[in-house]
């Protein structure tokens, strides 16, 4: 299916979806945390979406926000689509768990705890994945210093 | 006491056992946490970060010259295939063409790549299960692409071959000549491999029917490569999103149903073939051509976001690659395809016996670093 056709099906799921398609050639919705879960669950739902594969997830920090990046694929349509989410609050941030939607979230939630210090709601086993459960700071966050072991240029 | 009776008063007690990270099964450094009832596993946590670097954060300095070095790291046996991916996602931002010459040589080399991880995998798996001869036999002929790496690219391993634009240099004279004769040599060595391996009863037994995962469970957990592919589930990223010159070659993309150890060892042994015939149909229309596309020397991809999939021994690798506009990327991420395979270990293996896990495993070819990143 083509973007514009998705774009359209998609715009019925929910209020207040942005799209955007800058320098990416998926498609690109972006959700606001509250949708996030609903639109999800409906994305894998929908007879003509289908988003049955997460292949990638992804953990970003934009400087400001800190937020996840989903990369959804259809096994029956093989059609794509990006779905982002974000969240200001640096202290304490938190969004909804995809892992009853897609398994995989499982692991990738559990890595993206680890370097972002996202946490994540109703994800049945939220720990450091990696890194030692004593462990102090999110690693792959922008802001984050660590004089002994970074070289930084 | 009647047996009842023992039974009554003799109870097991459910307890921890850690395989690895020291384990020979566990092929590196993978520490598994069992849950154990008698011999019955009830749960296994892995235990991740024993050679996790950081790649992801080491990327976000680096050129994009240095990342494609980083990647031989992750997943050391497709280190070819994992260069591709770097050098595909840049050339995509800058708007690269590659010659032709560049696409086949690629692919060939990136084929050769897959037939010797899935020797060493062979030879692995026979290991695991208690049948060392076939270790032997796979590295006598892994030894035979590791010598046309060396002599075309200087590395056996690691090889660093392609740079965001083409390769390195071009392929050494001789290289036609002896990959068409290893691929003489290992059209024998297969069927030697299925004579001693494949038809034989023990690992029949021990492989047919351990460890079960269905095709809505792959695809919910994320699988992908020759795990996906022996439950059903066609990932194959060759065939749905071709790169390189995969377009131009007709393969047949290894698929079985039944989703148990047997499958998944049947899927690597079909796509061995399957590589022959693609390095076959390549290798005397070689076609003349530049290796190198002229990149400035400093690489500045434009604002916005790339991403590539690419088909490595192991499954799908992603490479997404968020730029600002400098010589170095604000973010890189590597979706590998171990990390998510390994995601779904537990949910297969409930239930079974500790030596079915060691078999499970074996089949899943986990390349540790590939896992940590």
């Amino acid at each position: 299916m083509k973007n514009e056709e998705l774009q359209i099906i998609i715009n019925g799921l929910g209020e207040n979806l942005e799209f955007t398609e800058e320098g990416s050639e998926y498609l690109t919705l972006t959700v606001s945390k509250e949708q996030l879960h609903a639109v999800c669950s409906k994305l894998k739902t929908e007879p003509d979406l289908k988003f049955d594969y997460a292949f990638c997830i992804t953990g970003m920090d934009w400087g400001e926000e800190l937020g996840v990046i989903y990369h959804l694929e259809s096994t029956e349509f093989k059609h794509a689509i990006v779905v982002k989410v974000k969240t200001e609050d640096r202290e304490n941030p938190t969004l909804d768990s995809v892992c009853d939607i897609w398994r995989t979230a499982e692991f990738h939630e559990m890595e993206i705890f680890d370097f972002f210090g996202i946490k994540f709601n109703n994800h049945p086993n939220l720990k450091r994945l990696f890194l030692t459960p004593d462990w102090v700071g999110w690693p792959l966050r922008k802001d984050y210093v660590d004089e002994a072991n970074m070289i930084v240029k | 006491m009647t047996n009842q009776e023992l039974k009554t008063k003799i109870k097991t007690e459910e307890y921890f056992v850690n395989m690895g990270p020291q384990h020979p099964a566990a092929h590196g450094v993978l520490r598994l946490i069992l849950t154990i009832d008698g011999e019955i596993i009830k749960n296994v946590e892995p235990d991740l970060g024993y050679i996790h670097r950081s790649i992801e954060k080491m990327c976000e300095r680096d050129s994009y010259q240095q990342i494609v070095h980083l990647t031989d790291r992750m997943d050391y046996l497709s280190s070819h295939i994992n260069n591709e991916a770097v050098c595909l996602v840049v050339e995509k931002g800058l708007e690269i063409e590659v010659t032709d010459r560049v696409k086949v040589i690629r692919t060939i080399i990136g084929e050769l790549t897959r037939i010797a991880s899935h020797c060493l995998w062979w030879g692995v798996m026979g290991m695991d299960l208690g049948a060392l001869t076939t270790y032997f036999y796979a590295f006598r002929d892994r030894e035979m692409i590791n010598d046309i790496f060396e002599e075309t690219c200087g590395a056996r391993l690691t090889m660093n071959y392609n740079v965001p634009g083409g390769l390195m240099f071009d392929i050494h004279p001789n290289f036609v000549n002896r990959t068409k004769e290893f691929i003489k040599h290992f059209k024998t060595k297969i069927p030697e491999y299925d004579r001693l391996l494949t038809g034989n009863v023990i690992f029949e037994k021990r492989t047919k029917g351990v460890g079960i995962l269905t095709k809505e469970d792959a695809i919910s957990f994320g699988v992908s490569g020759p795990v996906a592919r022996g439950s059903g589930f066609s990932s194959d990223v060759r065939k749905h999103h071709p790169y390189s010159a995969y377009d131009r070659v007709d393969f047949k993309e290894a698929l079985f149903t039944s989703g148990d150890t047997y499958a998944r060892y049947k899927v690597r042994i079909m796509e061995m073939w399957e590589s022959m015939s693609i390095i076959e149909q390549l290798i005397d229309n070689i076609p003349e051509g530049e290796t190198k596309v002229a990149t400035k020397a400093v690489i500045k991809l434009p604002k916005g976001e790339f991403y590539q999939r690419v088909e490595t021994a192991r499954g799908e690798l992603g490479v997404y690659v968020n730029s600002t506009g400098t010589k170095n990327p604000y973010r890189v991420k590597f979706r590998s395809p171990g990390f998510s395979n390994l995601s779904v270990l537990n949910h297969i293996s409930k239930g079974g016996k500790i030596a079915d896990l060691v078999a499970t495993m074996a089949s899943f070819d986990f390349v540790i670093p590939d896992i940590d990143r």
